[in-house]
This record gives structure tokens, C-alpha cells and sequence, in this order.
């Protein structure tokens, strides 16, 4: 098991490598860079441009060096946990950041337990009434929450709930909380506001998990051994939940790896629609301001948090099924 | 004692059928499994494909939306760009039959408009008397077809100095039905020339990938792994923050659609590789080696075709995802920009709360869009399972 667990880390460095030289490309590929744009900005306010400070924070961030190494730098820095310097909010990246993505992880994570709840009952309910009404009432609802786009159902939702609740329900807090440091009071404002960002989120991701689980235990129940514990004179729930389930759990845990970056995704549009305070905003704020190294770490540390989610569904896995252990990863 | 055979020539006791014996008489098939076992494999495809009443009827559906986009200049009542000054923010009008008992056919009423002064907002309403009847097959707005030639003919069209607005007007006066009707043909074009960049690197990468396997295999699969644990919608929008505002409308429409397929291939690729790395070892591959094919002829000629409709039946699921991803990336004014109309552009109308709440019917264009990726889904179920026939 140990083994398993450092080979699965191990592999997580060139993944890791190749996503940062992706990040690193993409941010770079515009033409032009941060300080291009903001000196066309102080010049269409009218004010003086002071190029000898411009040229030396130039210097100071290498932008005089070829690329290949200002990527080294970039991904050298990131080790010693310095995520380089936001021009736009002249602070390091990391203070930027700090706040917003830890309220990413909190949507992401309840996003998930929510879509879990909902989508494990309704999907064995559609696997064992295959074909019924309930079974294609079910069906079509999940399929309509993948169809509608996701910030229509914010707007709509922001709308509805305005009305019915006469609350605002955009950000992610009363703003009141949001310089100030953690209390009860906050997370109690969180708890509040929280709950339409996770539904919204979760709608796409709920019928796409219904589907697949629909689909996996209806594979697992057309076995011979369901029918051979059946004859047996094992009564139906005690048959489904005893081994089709625990097989079609397996898929469960291994589908976070999915689910995650749609998840991620989903939560920054619906983001920007409802103005949390997580990354979204301020990403799409960075890239068109060419404030590159917010929006590089930011990627980067997107990307992390998916590598991070895969790995533990795949621990859990190994944990779960020892044939995953003892052959690498799970087929699906 | 009576002998048990009969004398020559006497008949014999019991009955004999006259009848040639044919001894496959068992084996003799009906009509209908001739019928069957006759038929080609995609008409065995199209016989299970149309089993499936509800992808059947989205395959039709979706067949005549393809068909619209090809005439929307014809059947939008407006054009996309026309501009009613009078008619700002008007909701949609009511089509009547019945004028005071009786029958004129299909009309609008006409309408007037105030401005309430302390709101600023505008109210239309109905003016009882003056009836415009809808023409049809008619003359109003003149267009250049495709941007070939001229022409002003209409499906159909307001009354002579009246107007129609069947699902409103936006902020400029511009009839919302005709813009949904002409941004159908970029939103849904957008989809197919994004599977189309999806489905050919899907099927070159994915099939050498398979077939050569070793260290480019290895780093495809890396590769695969990598673009699918990236969360998408970030990277769509760092990747449409690229294109220059210097490009013209059309070039960003291309570019959006290659970045659309350029992050989509994976799952395909992955399908083709899965797929290719058990079909490499069959005997009619080493046929195809022996005789000096090139591998990319055997991929193309012999092992692909094998599985290309299990391939298009998921192409065809993910189009929605394209559409949809479209719509996103335009919403947030990272993608299509007008003077190009889309879906996407339509919504982005309908930004803001307010905007549900006084003018509801900037909404309408959720309404294809929805019944598209409804349509697409169900036929790409539909494809899924008519894709193996003999299973």
C-alpha cells in the first residue's frame, strides 16, 4: 500500500511539470505584457509615465529575459512558495489569492458532498425501476440541469429568490465580513449565502452522475451472481446494497476525478454571474489585464487542486478495492 | 398370416405425402428473417436507430434547425440588424384570430407607447382598433442572401407601416425572433466545426497513439491526462483572452471553434487508443503489414471505419458541451462579438437582474438553446445504441 501511495505521488510530478509549462504558454502567448497595457492606460488618463520606473520593475521581474527562463524562475520560485507579484493589486500573489481560494475549495467541497447526496439516492432509485415513470421523470430533470447554462440558472435563481426570500443573494458573504478575519459570525454569513452557488454548481454535475450511476449499477444488476443471491432466497435490498452497490461505489470515489474540474469550471462562471468572492472574478480580471502572474498561479493552483483531488479518489479506491492496488488503476 | 407390406401396386395403409422431400425444410427462413439477415449493416443501424421514438424524433428536429439556418434571411420576419426607434423594450405581442367575433385570420393589434416619466420605463398597449394582419410569402426587409444576391421576400412579415414583435424587442428595438432565428446559424455551426477539429485530432493522435504505442503513447496519454484534469472553462477563457481585439468578427468566430475542439479530443483520443490497441493484433492487420500498407493506411482504410459510428455517436454527445461552452465564453465577452450573433451574444442581453425582472422576454433565446442540447443528447443515445447492431 505504501508503494502504491508514493508511486501514485511520484507520478504527480511530471503531470504537474507538463501543466505548468502549459499554464506557462498560455499566459505568455499574448502579444505584449502587463506593463504595455498599463502604460496605454496612464497615457489615455493623460498622465505622465515615469519609463525608468517602468523599465527597472521590468527588469526586476525578468521581463528582459527569454522566456525558457523566466519559466524556470517562475516554476523555481513556486517551490519556495513564492508565487511572484501581482502588477494590477501590487501585492505578492500569494496575499491576493489567499482568501478567495480557500473559499473555492469550501464551494467545490460542498458542491460535492450536495451532488453526492442528491444523485446517489435518485440514481439507484432509476437503476432498479429501470423503464418506469419515475425512472424517465428523473431522467429528463437531470438531463434539463445539464442543458440550461449554468449562469442562466444563477440569474434566474438570483432573480426568484429575491423575490420570494427578499434576500440578495449575490457574494459569497455580507460584505460587512469580508476584510474581517474569521468569526462565527462569517461563517454563519457563508452558511447563508453559500447554499445557491452549490446548487447551481451542482445541477450540471448531479444528472451526469445519475447517468453514469444508472448506467453502472444497471451493468452490475444484470450479473448472474445478482441472480444467483436472488435465487438464494436473499431478499432484494439486502442483494442490491450487499454487492451490486459496493461495486458501483467504486466508480463513485473514482468519478471525482471527473467531477472536479467540471465542478471548478462551473463555480467560475457562476462566480462571475453572482459575484463571489472566490477565483473566477478575479482570474478573468488577470487575464485581461495581462497580470500574469496572478493569473498563471491562479491556473496553477486550480490545476493543483484537481491533481489533489484525483489523488486522494485514488487512494480511496486503492483503499477500497484491492485489485486496483495490486494492478494500477481502475478501468472504468 | 397377411403380410405387413402390401402387394405391389396396392396403396399403402397409412398416408404418404406425394410431396419431394427436402430435408432443410426446417431450416427454411420466413420472409421476414430473410429479410433480416439480408440486410446491410446500416440498415440494420437505421432499423434500431428508429426503435428509439425519442431520438428519432430529436434527429428530425435537429435535421430541420440545420435546414433553417440555411434560409434564416427568408424566414426571420426582421432582419438582424434592424432597428425600431418607436419600439424599444417592447414584450411580446399576442397573435390574435378573432377581431370583435370575428374570423380575420392570423393579426397583431397595434400598439402605442408612454413613457412614464418617474420610472422611465416604457408601456406599450394594445390599440383595440387598429388591426395589422400578418402577411405571408411577402416583401419587407431587403437582405443579401448568403451575401449573394438581393432579395426582400419573407416567410412572413408585419402588416404594411405596422409591426410584430412575437417574443419582443431589445434595447435598440430589434425584433428578438429574428435575431434568435440568425444567431442559430453561428451557434450551431459553432458546434459541428468544433467537433470536427475534436474528431480529426481525436482520430490522428488517438489512432497513432494506438497503434505505434511506446514513448508516443506515453506522452499522449500524459498529455490526455493533463488536459482533463484542468478545469475547462478557465482555460477556454485564457485561451480566447489571446485572440487579439484587433480580429475581425469571422476570425474570432474560427478561432473560438478551434479552441473549442483543441480541448475537447481527449475523450475521443482516448476511445480511438482504447480501441486501436485491441484491434492492432488481428489477423487482417498483419494481412494489411505483410502487403506493404502504410500504417496510416491501415488506420485510415481498416481499423477506424471499423468503429466510426461507435465514434460518431460520441462526437454527437459532446457537441452540447461545445454549444454550451460557446454560450459561456460569449456571455463573459470572451467570445463571439457582435456584429456576429449567436445564442451567447443573444444572452448576454440578459445580464443582469433587472433585466429578468422588467424586460423577461430577453430570456427567449435559453429556449433553443436548451432544446438543442435536449435534441443533441437524445440522439447521440439514440446513435449509442443503434452504433453495434448485432449486440
Amino acid at each position: 500500500m505504501l508503494r502504491y501511495i508514493l508511486w501514485r505521488i511520484a507520478v504527480m510530478v511530471p503531470t504537474l511539470l507538463i501543466i505548468s509549462a502549459l499554464v506557462f504558454t498560455i499566459i505568455e502567448l499574448p502579444p505584449g505584457d502587463y506593463f504595455e497595457s498599463y502604460i496605454a492606460e496612464l497615457r489615455a488618463q493623460g498622465e505622465g509615465v515615469d519609463m525608468e520606473q517602468i523599465e527597472s520593475l521590468r527588469q526586476q521581474y525578468g521581463f528582459d529575459q527569454p522566456p525558457l527562463l523566466r519559466y524556470v524562475y517562475w516554476v523555481g520560485g513556486m517551490l519556495q512558495g513564492d508565487f511572484g507579484y501581482s502588477f494590477e493589486y501590487e501585492l505578492p500573489v500569494s496575499e491576493v489569492v489567499g482568501d478567495r481560494l480557500w473559499l473555492t475549495i469550501l464551494v467545490s467541497f460542498f458542491t460535492i458532498i450536495f451532488t453526492w447526496i442528491i444523485a446517489f439516492p435518485i440514481g439507484i432509485y432509476a437503476a432498479t425501476n429501470q423503464y418506469s415513470w419515475g425512472d424517465y421523470g428523473l431522467s429528463l430533470v437531470g438531463l434539463i440541469g445539464i442543458a440550461i447554462p449554468n449562469f442562466m440558472l444563477a440569474l434566474i435563481l438570483m432573480y426568484f429568490a429575491n423575490i420570494w426570500f427578499g434576500t440578495s443573494i449575490g457574494h459569497l458573504m455580507d460584505q460587512k465580513y469580508l476584510s474581517e478575519p474569521m468569526s462565527w459570525e462569517k461563517a454563519k454569513s457563508i452558511l447563508e449565502h453559500i447554499w445557491i452557488p452549490v446548487i447551481i454548481v451542482g445541477a450540471a454535475g448531479t444528472a451526469g452522475m445519475i447517468r453514469r450511476l444508472r448506467a453502472n449499477l444497471l451493468d452490475e444488476l444484470q450479473k448472474q451472481y445478482v441472480v444467483t443471491a436472488r435465487a438464494k432466497g436473499l431478499s432484494r435490498t439486502r442483494t442490491l446494497v450487499k454487492y451490486p452497490l459496493r461495486m458501483a461505489l467504486n466508480f463513485f470515489i473514482s468519478d471525482i476525478g471527473s467531477i472536479l474540474p467540471a465542478i471548478i469550471s462551473g463555480a467560475e462562471i457562476t462566480a462571475i454571474v453572482l459575484s463571489l468572492e472566490t477565483t473566477g472574478p478575479m482570474l478573468i480580471k488577470a487575464l485581461q489585464s495581462q497580470d500574469m502572474y496572478l493569473a498563471g498561479s491562479f491556473l496553477m493552483f486550480l490545476a493543483f487542486l484537481t491533481v489533489i483531488g484525483v489523488l486522494i479518489s485514488d487512494l480511496a479506491l486503492a483503499v477500497l478495492d484491492p485489485r486496483i492496488r495490486l494492478q494500477g488503476r481502475s478501468t472504468k | 398370416m397377411t403380410s405387413p407390406i402390401p402387394a405391389p401396386g396396392e396403396p399403402l395403409p397409412h398416408y404418404v405425402s406425394t410431396a419431394p422431400f427436402d430435408p432443410y425444410s426446417v431450416e427454411v427462413m420466413t420472409e421476414e428473417q430473410v429479410r433480416v439477415n439480408q440486410a446491410s449493416q446500416l440498415r440494420l443501424m437505421w432499423w434500431k436507430f428508429k426503435r428509439h421514438k425519442v431520438a428519432l424524433v430529436s434527429g428530425i428536429f435537429l435535421a430541420v434547425l440545420y435546414g433553417m439556418i440555411l434560409i434564416c434571411e427568408f424566414l426571420a420576419p426582421y432582419n438582424l440588424h434592424t432597428r425600431n426607434m418607436d419600439f424599444i423594450y417592447a414584450p411580446p405581442q399576442r397573435v390574435h384570430f378573432f377581431h370583435e367575433g370575428d374570423f380575420v385570420g392570423p393579426f397583431v393589434y397595434g400598439r402605442t407607447m408612454q413613457l412614464d416619466m418617474d420610472t422611465l420605463k416604457r408601456n406599450y398597449t394594445d390599440n383595440r382598433a387598429d388591426v395589422q394582419p400578418i402577411r405571408f410569402f411577402c416583401r419587407g426587409d431587403s437582405y443579401r442572401f448568403w451575401g449573394l444576391f438581393e432579395s426582400n421576400l419573407h416567410l412572413v412579415c408585419p402588416a404594411e407601416n405596422g409591426q410584430m414583435f412575437l417574443l419582443g424587442s431589445d434595447r435598440l428595438g430589434r425584433d428578438v425572433l429574428s435575431r434568435i432565428i440568425y444567431g442559430a446559424r453561428i451557434s450551431l455551426t459553432i458546434g459541428l466545426l468544433g467537433i470536427t477539429v475534436s474528431f480529426v485530432l481525436g482520430i490522428v493522435i488517438g489512432g497513432f497513439a494506438g497503434y505505434h504505442g511506446g514513448v508516443f503513447d506515453l506522452v499522449v496519454q500524459r498529455l490526455i491526462e493533463v488536459l482533463q484534469s484542468i478545469p475547462s472553462i478557465p482555460l477556454w477563457l485564457s485561451l480566447a483572452a489571446i485572440m487579439p481585439a484587433t480580429w475581425s468578427p469571422i476570425f474570432i468566430y474560427l478561432g473560438i471553434t478551434v479552441i473549442l475542439g483543441l480541448l475537447d479530443w481527449t475523450g475521443l483520443a482516448r476511445a480511438v487508443r482504447s480501441k486501436l490497441l485491441a484491434l492492432r493484433e488481428e489477423d487482417y492487420v498483419l494481412a494489411a503489414q505483410l502487403m506493404g500498407a502504410k500504417s496510416s493506411r491501415i488506420i485510415g482504410r481498416h481499423l477506424v471505419p471499423g468503429f466510426m459510428s461507435h465514434l460518431i455517436a460520441t462526437a454527437t454527445i459532446s457537441i452540447p458541451g461545445m454549444i454550451l461552452g460557446e454560450t459561456a465564453l460569449s456571455f463573459l465577452g470572451l467570445g463571439l462579438r457582435p456584429p456576429i450573433t449567436s445564442w451567447g451574444i443573444l444572452l448576454t442581453e440578459a445580464k443582469s437582474v433587472s433585466v429578468i425582472a422588467f424586460y423577461p422576454w430577453l430570456l427567449f433565446p435559453t429556449i433553443p438553446v436548451i432544446l438543442v442540447i435536449l435534441a443533441f443528447n437524445f440522439l447521440g443515445d439514440g446513435l449509442r445504441d443503434a452504433a453495434d447492431p448485432y449486440k
